[in-house]
């Protein structure tokens, strides 16, 4: 037992903190929500230069191996800056494919998605039907669903793979309240689908793949919101003193930091749970989702608050974070879904 | 990262349950599952013995001093089958969880050969005088005051809100022993036996009914020079630094004590249908939830050796548990109902959870009220300016 980084840990780290504050800039991600959401420069040099996007992936399958942990570590400092990067899709595809993909699919589409050559997106249905092998039927809200290449596509006992430029399936791209990473609605009419070749074991990922992305990149989202706001406290001066120095407003910065400890522990409890395939595992999961996203809300919003007008600003970026935490707060189950399934598992299912 | 635990690791798990369970079954049963902190305490002075009997008593000390030189591991394993086999909090716990240490770190050889044998052996129990009528939140305008006179230190004064100073042997107590001064400086920290003519305690009655903390009176009251821990006018510094270990590997026991009153709660909601209640459901469902983060942010805490940087889970982990913990005892009202505000007996005494609800009220004020924990987040953890001294 021993819960604090590595030495290994500590330095990717700071590797990828340092490499996201240099180059997601708030002028860069303006530039992507300005156009479709992606910055495909951030992107390419963080699959190539870092060699980060095959986290999580074994390393026979080309992946750079490690697990949840660093996947996590890698997502917080990306939620950090909010950068627009399809790391989230990406995550959640790569590893499906690696855990239930055959040789052929892990062939075709690994070594493409980890170098950044293609971008994937991995999306959960209830309602698509599939007849002979062909797709039809429509997905609403799937995250930067305009810019992918690939989909890949989880419903209960199955799983498939759909190339974006498939005939039958059309892909609208909507105006998104959080623009660093935009919904769109994926039409399905008849689309040819490659179906996985180990369903089970790709769905057996996905879920606490998205969990724990979403969850670390709040955490990240939540820290930045509070440290942003406490520089603004010692630089602000009103009544003759720094803003910082009044209790009603320090408290509340307080009380941001009492929230985020808790969510980092929530998200490396989680990360460290499926990595040892502990049986806390799935109870550790639904903390973490719930508990880090509303963490990143509190704080958001919180950062509105204590910048007075500039936070109300279309310039300054707390409303970048804010729409973050929003986004982050309804994707893969709200709180309020993992908290029943966690009431489920200690009270039994509600009557 | 690593959460799980090593096979040797297991095996000591199962040695400390064992005999632990064995006990509670056996030679202590009467004392199993008492949750209150003043219930039969002189069946619990015994059972501190018996801990010590068997070096059970304070494990993570030098084996030198009666402990085992424990690793954290096996400290955080033995605090969780302590709570967990339902075996009642330490009587001395301010012995072994603050005088200890606090003489180990900053006691003189003879200090510690005169005070740690007697407080892992559960003789001596200790308490706490730091609070006065006057200084409570701000702790450093204490005013009882000692003085050296003839080799032996004199102190005069009043502490407050003394928890089992009635069934203590010793008290440490912050005294103000250079004339005239203000604030933390002028202060010295001394060890007195609480059981001498100069000293005098009051219980005062708590909200729960139960009379756990008292007056404590000191007229004249006395102690050998040698009785100053440290220097004089290191007193602040040494009151400070046992706070510190307020945070250590016994808040792990105390979750576990948590861990019993959550269950407690989710039996009552099962057996009264409140279960099926979906605003409940989330509330227990956050409950759980929040006790779970406090074991992996108190994990994280004790994991960190990296003293150089802000430990922020150490910072947040007292008002994180003590409002998780009154917020537990309000559910544990929602969930009870009316039932809940009836006594089992004629006295006005209550069980676990409504016992839990009052007296967790205490908990977000002793040991820094949420608030103070507010402003040393804010001003040591966030940097934010102190707040200003007034001159009243
Ligand atoms: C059950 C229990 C057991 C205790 N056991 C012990 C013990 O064994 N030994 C011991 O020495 N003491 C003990 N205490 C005392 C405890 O430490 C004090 O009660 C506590 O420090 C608060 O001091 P006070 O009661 O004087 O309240 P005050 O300091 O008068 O506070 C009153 C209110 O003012 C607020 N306040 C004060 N200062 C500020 C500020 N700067 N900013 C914002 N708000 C502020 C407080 O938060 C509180 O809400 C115990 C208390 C309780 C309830």
């Amino acid at each position: 037992m021993h819960f604090a980084f590595t030495e290994e840990q500590a330095m990717i780290a700071e590797t990828v903190k340092q490499f996201f504050t240099e180059n997601a800039t708030s002028l860069r991600t303006r530039a992507a929500m300005a156009t479709d959401g992606i910055d495909r420069a951030l992107w390419a040099s963080f699959c190539a230069e870092l060699g980060l996007a095959g986290i999580g992936i074994a390393e026979e399958l080309g992946g750079a191996g490690l697990g949840m942990v660093e996947l996590a570590i890698v997502a917080e400092a990306a939620g950090g800056q909010v950068a627009a990067l399809p790391l989230l899709g990406h995550a959640m595809a790569a590893r499906a494919i690696a855990a239930g993909g055959s040789a052929a699919q892990q062939g075709d589409w690994l070594s493409k998605l980890l170098s950044g050559e293609a971008i994937a997106v991995c999306e959960g249905s209830h309602s698509l039907t599939c007849t002979d092998g062909k797709l039809s039927g429509t997905m609403d809200c799937v995250p930067h669903g305009g810019i992918a290449d690939l989909f890949v596509i989880v419903a209960p006992g199955q799983a498939w793979l759909v190339r974006a430029d498939a005939p039958g399936l059309s892909v609208t791209s909507h105006v998104t309240m959080d623009q660093t990473r935009p919904l769109a609605t994926l039409q399905f009419d008849g689309v040819a689908a490659d179906a996985l070749a180990d369903p089970a074991a790709a769905l057996a990922v996905v879920p606490q793949t998205g969990w724990i992305v979403t969850a670390a990149e709040a955490l990240g989202v939540a820290q930045a919101s509070l440290d942003l706001t406490v520089g603004y406290a010692k630089e602000r001066v009103q009544f003759g003193r720094a803003i910082g120095s009044f209790q009603a407003y320090k408290h509340r910065l307080a009380d941001m930091m009492i929230e985020i400890e808790q969510a980092r522990s929530a998200v490396y409890w989680a990360a460290c749970a499926v990595d040892e395939g502990a049986e806390e595992a799935a109870i550790a999961l639904h903390s973490a989702k719930s508990f880090a996203a509303d963490t990143a809300f509190m704080c958001a919003g919180n950062m509105i608050q204590l910048h007075g007008g500039i936070g109300f600003t279309w310039e300054h970026d707390a409303h970048l974070y804010f729409k973050r935490a929003r986004a982050l707060q309804s994707m893969l189950g709200h709180g309020d879904w993992h908290r029943e399934q966690v009431a489920t598992m200690i009270l039994g299912a509600a009557a | 990262m690593k959460l799980g635990f090593s096979p040797e690791e297991e095996l000591f798990r199962a040695e400390c349950a064992d005999w632990l369970q064995g006990q509670m079954a056996g030679e202590f049963k009467d004392i199993k599952g008492i949750t209150t902190l003043t219930a039969k305490a002189e069946r619990r002075k015994e059972w501190e013995q018996q801990l010590a009997a068997h070096k059970w008593s304070c494990i993570g000390w030098p084996s030198q001093w009666g402990g085992r030189d424990a690793t954290l591991a096996q400290q955080v394993i033995f605090a969780e089958e302590y709570a967990r086999a339902g075996v009642p909090g330490r009587v001395n716990h301010i012995g072994i969880e603050l005088a200890g240490p606090t003489i180990l770190t900053f006691g003189t050889e003879q200090q510690k050969a005169r005070f740690l044998p007697g407080i892992a052996a559960g003789q001596t129990i200790f308490c706490q005088g730091f609070s006065e009528p006057g200084a409570g939140s701000d702790l450093a305008s204490v005013r009882t005051k000692g003085r050296l006179e003839d080799g032996e230190w004199v102190v005069n004064g009043q502490k407050i809100w003394t928890s089992l100073a009635h069934i203590s042997d010793w008290i440490f107590v912050v005294t103000r022993t250079e004339e005239g001064s203000k604030g933390p400086k002028g202060l010295s920290f001394l060890m007195m036996d609480v059981k001498q003519p100069g000293i005098e305690i009051r219980g005062i009655k708590q909200i729960n009914g139960d009379a756990e903390f008292n007056e404590t009176f000191f007229t004249d009251a006395r102690c050998p020079a040698d009785s100053l821990i440290g220097a004089v006018g290191d007193g602040w510094k040494i009151a400070m630094g046992l706070l510190a270990f307020e945070r250590g590997v016994s808040t792990l026991g105390q979750q576990m004590a948590f861990r019993n009153e959550l269950d407690a709660i989710i039996a009552a909601a099962k057996a009264n249908g409140q279960a099926s209640n979906p605003l409940i459901r989330q509330r227990i469902a956050k409950a759980e939830i929040g006790l779970r983060l406090m074991r992996y942010g108190a994990l994280r805490m004790l994991s960190n050796t990296d003293h150089s940087k802000i430990d922020g889970a150490a910072l947040t982990y007292k008002i994180q548990w003590a409002t998780w913990r009154r917020s537990l005892g309000e559910l544990a009202m929602d969930v009870l109902g009316q039932a809940g505000e009836v006594a089992e007996g004629s006295e006005y005494e209550w069980g676990m959870l409504p016992n839990l609800f009052l007296f967790s009220r205490s908990d977000t004020i002793y040991g820094g009220t949420n608030q103070i924990q507010r402003n040393l987040i804010a001003e040591r953890g966030l940097g934010m300016p102190r707040e200003p001294r007034g001159d009243l």
